[in-house]
């Protein structure tokens, strides 16, 4: 243990300096923001992830996110266990139909206000598995979607772009309206 | 002995490689339902087809494969779950997508279709949905129990599932899993899907194991089509296939010593995964390296960084890993959380034919790279460890040790990578083929059967994830364990739920 803590601290910082916000995001932020939330919520928002029929491609980068190289929690931004103490909920997947009902009650468990992220090619239109009898389509046919992060799955640094868009967005003084 | 020795069968299936397949009549399906009872062969996997139903069965000494079909009258066939419990929730998922009864079967509850969907048995006879039946927990009786319902969205980032606990006080009397929430129709999306399409599916049953469904799917392609991968391809698939075990064994070990509030173990193998990570972005454009294992090879090369990435990997890995192992090994408050907890027995992982880590530390030593031994391990030099004691513990020192065995792996792969060709051609048969591809995914081993048409698509493809035999001994395996210990067994299980639902 002393030989890993001490190599902790003399092998410098891992973590990398994080990305510019995603352009695209930012204007489809813009168009979902108001001022009232920005000023209530500040720099830091905490993020309910909810998979909701992905292959589980989307949480392996979702969980790196938390790795020593993204660190996203000097962001300002962490996980949180409920629905009930988030922001945001950051939804991957095709909503299948038996997910469908329990992306639903997530989203209702959510207090307002709430931005929902869509995570991955499949959350936007069901991507592959778009047309099948167990498939709803992507989670804006499910719930209201304020921003996309597409990629199958996105990478930890696209995550990042995106997460970032949106905590500009949350934080900006003036409104972009 | 080998599995098809005493059945008595009807007619072989020429088209149908490299296992055998026959088809059987009542006495050959209950021929064969007698062996798996009695232990004399494994299933290895029980799934429909319009109207009739196929088994997969293994030697009892992994020494030969057969394809079992039973053609259904009247939509029945006899139980296989009657006598042999692991072929019960198979059975329920078949009824469920193809209407095909299991007569005599113990549990007729539905498994997959939870009554949500517009068609009834998707893959078989469809018609329009009905409302299904109230689901019922089994039950549990005594004095004090109260019950714990968990999910399907559960408390972290992971995959969606329903626990259903009854306890008495801290510990667990009974665990029923309900699964399903993340059915997407894969096999009905894979029907008359092109072979790259079908291989994209392939590859998005399971996101953690992407390279191991689409080698598998690409083998049964290449063996229906009586076509070879390149020597360097087979190599590059292989290659790929334990950078996949090592990003996914570093992931679990940390995530396991995580759930026992050690989060020093979670931070440092967060590290090895994400470089793991970054050599596989390097050397084949995708971190997680989808879609670059395809029918006839693969879609391109190993760039020229990337092995250096590699080798740079292997070095740091080699560098930090051991005292990781170390630091494990030598902290009491850890093991204390570990040793003797959520043990799954021996009995129970021959019966059920689990792979993996499940299987090979409780005693069963299978291994798909081993015992089936497909290019290029067949000529590689590796151990598979196997431990007795089954618990926790005895699941990370099997993914520690594994680690050691493919990091040993990759050496020999990048020193022999053969020079030439990336991918053979593809091309429509004319006739219907059938082939079956095993591999050995990290969580164990992954099966596809995959008939093809004349015309080169899909007619029919089964994908069978190690999960399905390993979710029911996690049931087994929080019995008389506290509550609180479910997380750190659940994570030493590690099933999938993607691929398991399909």
């Amino acid at each position: 243990m002393r030989k890993t803590l001490f190599e902790s601290l003399t092998h410098g910082v891992l973590t990398e300096p994080a990305p510019a916000p995603d352009e695209a995001g930012l204007a489809e932020l813009a168009q979902s923001l108001n001022r009232a939330a920005r000023a209530r919520l500040g720099r830091s928002l905490s993020i309910r992830q909810v998979d909701a029929g992905s292959c589980n491609g989307c949480e392996l980068e979702i969980h790196a996110l938390s790795n020593a190289f993204y660190d996203l929690e000097r962001l300002g931004l962490r996980f949180v266990a409920s629905p009930r103490h988030a922001d945001v909920l950051m939804v991957t997947g095709p909503v299948t139909k038996n997910m469908r009902e329990a992306l639903l009650r997530t989203y209702n468990a959510t207090p307002d206000p709430k931005w929902v992220i869509a995570v991955g090619v499949c959350a936007v239109d069901g991507g592959l598995f778009a047309g099948s009898y167990a498939v709803a389509g992507g989670v804006q046919d499910v719930v209201p979607v304020d921003l996309h992060i597409r990629g199958c799955p996105p990478s930890p640094t696209e995550l990042l772009k995106g997460l970032i868009a949106l905590l500009r967005q949350t934080s900006a003084k003036t409104s972009a309206r | 002995m080998s599995p098809l020795d005493n059945i008595p069968y009807l007619e072989k299936v020429k088209a149908h490689r490299p296992w055998p397949r026959a088809i059987v009549g009542d006495d050959g399906w209950r021929q064969a339902i007698e062996y798996l009872a009695t232990g004399r062969c494994t299933l290895l996997g029980l799934w429909g087809d319009t109207v009739n139903v196929h088994m997969a069965l293994l030697g009892e000494r992994f020494d030969g494969i057969i394809v079992l079909s039973y053609a259904c009258t009247n939509g029945h066939y006899p139980s296989v779950g009657a006598r042999h419990p692991p072929a019960i929730r198979l059975e329920r998922a078949i009824r469920d997508l193809f209407g095909l009864d299991a007569v005599g079967a113990p549990d007729t509850r539905t498994w997959l279709d939870r009554g949500f969907w517009d068609v009834r048995h998707p893959l078989g006879k469809s018609g329009p949905a009905q409302k299904p039946a109230p689901y019922i927990f089994l039950p549990a009786e005594g004095e004090g129990l109260h019950q714990i319902p968990v999910g399907p969205v559960h408390a972290s980032i992971i995959e969606p599932g329903h626990f259903r606990f009854t306890a008495n006080g801290e510990h667990v009397v009974r665990l029923e899993q309900r699964l399903g929430y993340v059915h997407k129709g894969i096999e009905s999306l894979m029907v008359g899907a092109t072979l790259d399409d079908a291989a994209k599916l392939a590859g998005r049953t399971s996101g953690d194991s992407t390279v191991a469904y689409a080698y598998a799917f690409a083998l049964a392609a290449e063996t229906a089509l009586r076509i070879e991968a390149p020597p360097r391809a087979v190599y590059l698939r292989a290659l790929m296939a334990e950078l996949e075990r090592l990003a996914n064994h570093f992931g679990d070990i940390g995530a396991i010593c995580n759930d026992a509030s050690f989060a020093i173990m979670h931070a440092q193998t967060s590290i090895l995964r994400e470089r793991t990570l970054r050599a596989a972005d390097a050397g084949f454009g995708h971190r997680l390296m989808m879609d670059v294992t395809v029918p006839g090879g693969v879609a391109r090369d190993i760039a020229a960084d990337g092995i250096a990435e590699i080798k740079a990997l292997l070095a740091e890995a080699r560098h930090v890993f051991p005292r990781l192992v170390e630091l494990y090994d030598n902290t009491a408050s850890l093991q204390d959380r570990t040793v003797t907890t959520g043990i799954v027995k021996p009995d129970y992982v021959r019966q059920w034919g689990a792979g993996g880590y499940v299987g090979r530390a409780s005693g069963r030593s299978f291994d798909a790279r081993r015992h089936i031994g497909y290019a290029p391990y067949d000529r590689l030099d590796f151990e598979v460890p196997v431990r007795e004691d089954g618990d926790v513990n005895a699941r990370v020192w099997i993914r520690i040790r594994e680690v050691e065995q493919s990091l040993k792996l990759i050496d020999q792969m990048l020193a022999g990578l053969p020079a030439g060709d990336l991918r053979t051609a593809v091309k429509p048969s004319g006739e219907i083929c059938e082939g079956l591809g095993i591999t050995e995914a990290f969580r164990g081993d992954v099966l596809v059967w995959l008939r093809l048409g004349g015309n080169g698509r899909v007619e029919r493809c089964h994908l069978r994830d190690a999960s399905w035999f390993q979710w029911p001994l996690l049931e087994t395996a929080i019995e008389g364990n506290i509550v609180a210990d479910f997380p750190i067994c659940n994570k030493s299980f590690n099933c999938s739920y993607s691929g398991h639902d399909l």
